[in-house]
């Protein structure tokens, strides 16, 4: 039989109310609160042990928390972990996070969860664990149990799980390709039919809406200022030497320039897949334009030009690693005591 | 107009002398095809090779993939060797369905691909499930890349015309007739339907990301309106563009998947009145100013919805997104086919840029999945290319001679016009 772990707190473990909230973890063999429901629901594991910890005490020790949890994974080895219903409750829910996000990417063990939608630790842990969508309050517990009972026991049984709508949680995020019966122009031109009947029909992909960068106030003077340039037009010294992707850079690159006043044509090279690299090849600076810079920077219109090349690829680079660029460059440069930056692209 | 497509079904590919069909196989004569590609003197050497479906066969770096198709009475790819050009979309094409003419050879630049005969690549495209005669061409030391590229798509045009007129012989094809009328006629054609559009966007931003419009570089026109009938007569080829997966080679415009889906349900749900052609151009101005034509001609057709297919990614999202945006402004029900970019994870927004009128999406995947190949027993090509293409690293050739490449390297796996069955879902 799978063995499964479960966490509540001291409501639902029944120790008591809010004043019971700073209750130090503990941990009973068996089923304590929901996990009676739960077991009864799940035939293909037993829930070994119930741990209960005060809602105020995990949120103001949570490391404490975490490691009394990690040991009871220790001891019991458990299949799976469940955690909660936390319901609308939002450090129960938090609780329920963090202890599932432990269990299942420290410890490798999956780990579930239920919460109604608009409680925070939903947008907090949804990524990290399955967190079973449920009413607002414990007057759900009802609907709540055979639904998280259900997912427990597709994972239990190392089932396929179908799409989070159709297993009832919170979608984590993570786009995943999957092979359709038809192909993409049937969906589209079948899409559009139902887009022109005013029928219902549901989008492949729901449009983001991105944080828009607000530019930095201009700097007032140049002839003071440290000028750093910055390209994600792929440039690089001539061979590569560090393999900076054609596309899908995972990483940036900074190259000394000390001593070069311009990218010498034929000592650096574009590696880019997404524009004609013929022209950038014959004479980098039309990518990278360090040889202007330096010659600003000899008439005294610019204080210093920063002699490092930053580069990367800027080509299906996803937005996840172009922020992640993005603060490491900013790092970079602000420790250098940059003031301004040209940022090149292609 | 009418066009009479005469589709001949090959199975089968082998070597032999004369070049003829038999049955559903061609025998190509290689002495034969490497005397008629080295009337351009600009070819140094050139070789051919044969590539089956379900074989150990890997074609790497990939150029471009062209079905033969070749007419009795005229030319198929109009303007591409003459200057005398007819246009295309009427009267008879031969049409070898089932087998292309695919052109490798050294790489020109990072944005070739990789075609498997099988394996978990296979099953991402299209162009796994057919015959492939090989041509493998090197040109002289002189030719730079921009001409590199011109002789490599233009030998491979030629050859493909060439090997369809051995078509003409054959009597057992399935005949598809095709019409179509001025702007006036469609438009009455069915009152009672709403009118649809097709947005037909294609790469145009300079070596290796081309397409050639009558012979002419799409850089330099302006979006027009397009028949689908010349289409399938190769008005429009591959300037071997765009990264792999993303390329829409000649192929895949001779049989381009959106027209043919809009023409299946014309006249039945919508009305399909017309298509314009907008070139993805690499500056906002040009962005904008094609922007303003591409919506303008789909007004003046009289549309009621539209569906915009893509070529690339990343800036030409933009192109994408602001057609999209203007078009739902102006009433038109509008659908967009995309990739995603959303990182190795999946993590990642999808999208560099998007539009709330973007409500109706088709996804052709994430691309930046990675899949790990098994080693085949035969590669035509360079293997060792797969390093400086995209989607590939200098750690893609494992020690044990699998690959790993992200899904951008395949060719056509994640075709933007829809031709196949990869998507993405959140989990």
């Amino acid at each position: 039989m799978k063995k499964i772990l479960f966490y509540t707190n001291q409501f639902f473990g029944q120790i008591g109310g809010e004043e019971f909230a700073y209750t130090e973890p503990f941990v009973e063999e068996g089923c304590k609160g929901p996990a009676v429901g739960l077991q009864a629901a799940i035939p293909d594991g037993e829930i070994v042990a119930s741990i209960v910890c005060g809602d105020n005490y995990f949120a103001e020790n949570i490391d404490k928390c975490k490691d009394f949890i990690r040991a009871q994974v220790e001891k019991y080895q458990p299949d799976l972990f469940i955690a909660g219903p936390a319901f609308n409750a939002g450090r129960f829910g938090i609780a329920c996070g963090e202890s599932c996000k432990l269990v299942q990417e420290e410890l490798g063990i999956p780990a579930i969860t239920g919460m109604y939608e608009e409680n925070p630790a939903v947008d907090m842990f949804k990524a990290n664990c399955k967190i079973v969508k449920t009413a607002k309050s414990a007057a759900g517990m009802r609907q709540a149990v055979p639904a998280m009972a259900a997912l427990a026991g597709k994972i239990l049984r190392g089932e396929k799980l179908g799409l989070p709508k159709d297993e009832g949680y919170f979608p984590m995020g993570k786009r995943v390709n999957v092979f359709h019966e038809k192909n993409g122009a049937v969906r589209a031109v079948e899409m559009l039919v139902k887009k022109l009947n005013g029928e219902p029909y549901e989008t492949e992909l729901e449009i983001s809406t991105y944080e828009k960068v607000e530019p930095a106030a201009p700097l007032k003077d140049l002839k003071g200022a440290k000028i750093a340039l910055c390209t994600s037009g792929g440039i690089v010294p001539m061979g590569n030497p560090d393999h900076l992707t054609a596309a899908s850079a995972k990483f940036w690159k900074k190259y000394d320039l000390h001593g070069l006043n311009e990218l010498t044509p034929g000592k650096f090279e574009s590696v880019h897949a997404g524009y004609d690299p013929v022209y950038a090849n014959e004479n980098p600076n039309r990518v990278a334009p360090y040889n202007v810079l330096k010659e600003m920077e000899k008439e005294g219109e610019i204080g210093e030009i920063y002699p490092y090349l930053i580069t990367t690829t800027g080509n299906s680079t996803s937005v996840a690693d172009a922020t992640r660029f993005g603060k490491e460059i900013a790092e970079e440069l602000k420790a250098a005591g940059v003031q301004g930056v040209i940022l090149t692209s292609t | 107009m009418e066009l009479e497509l005469r589709k001949i079904a090959i199975r089968n590919i082998e070597f032999g002398s004369p070049a003829r069909i038999e049955g559903d196989t061609l025998i190509a004569d290689p002495d034969e095809m490497r005397e008629l590609m080295l009337e351009d003197s600009r070819i140094k050497d050139v070789s051919f090779d044969i590539a089956l479906p379900g074989s150990s066969t890997r074609i790497l770096p990939v150029k471009d993939v062209i079905e033969p198709r070749a007419k009795p009475d005229g030319e198929t790819f109009p303007g591409t060797f003459h200057e005398d050009m007819q246009e295309g979309g009427e009267g008879i094409t031969y049409c070898l369905e089932g087998c292309v003419v695919t052109t490798t050879g050294p790489i020109v630049g990072f944005q070739e691909g990789l075609i498997d005969m099988s394996g978990p690549a296979a099953e991402y495209n299209v162009y796994s499930k057919l015959c492939h005669l090989v041509m493998i061409i090197e040109k002289q030391d002189y030719v730079d890349p921009h001409e590199h590229e011109e002789v490599v798509r233009v030998a491979g045009l030629k050859l493909a015309q060439h090997i369809a007129e051995l078509g003409f012989l054959v009597e057992d094809y399935k005949s598809e007739t095709y019409t179509w009328g001025n702007i006036g006629e469609n438009y009455n054609a069915y009152p009672d339907l709403p009118k649809v559009v097709y947005v037909y966007n294609c790469m145009s931003q300079g070596l290796l990301h081309d397409s050639y419009f009558y012979g002419r570089d799409s850089k330099i026109i302006v979006p027009t309106m397009l028949t689908p009938l010349e289409i399938f007569d190769g008005a429009l080829v591959s300037g071997n563009c765009v990264s792999p997966g993303s390329k829409t080679t000649t192929y895949m415009h001779q049989n381009n998947a959106c027209i043919m889906e809009l023409l299946k349900h014309h006249g039945k749900d919508f009305n399909f009145v017309g298509i314009v052609l907008c070139p993805l151009m690499t500056t906002l101005k040009e962005k904008f100013r094609n922007r303003m034509l591409t919506v303008r001609q789909v007004k003046m057709l009289g549309a009621d919805g539209a569906l915009i297919s893509q070529e690339g990614f990343g800036n030409p999202t933009t192109d994408l997104m602001i057609v999209c945006q203007e078009l739902e402004r102006n009433g038109i029900k509008t659908v967009i086919i995309t990739n995603e970019d959303a990182g190795i994870d999946g993590m990642s927004e999808s999208l560099p840029d998007s539009v709330p009128e973007a409500n109706a999406i088709v996804t052709t995947g994430n691309s930046n999945a990675t899949l790990m190949l098994p080693a085949m027993d035969k590669t035509i090509g360079v293997l060792k290319d797969i390093e400086r293409v995209c989607g590939g690293t200098v750690n893609s050739i494992q020690p044990d001679g699998r690959l790993l490449i992200e899904i951008h390297g395949i060719m056509g796996g994640h075709n933007l016009q829809g031709n196949t069955l990869v998507g993405a879902v959140t989990i």
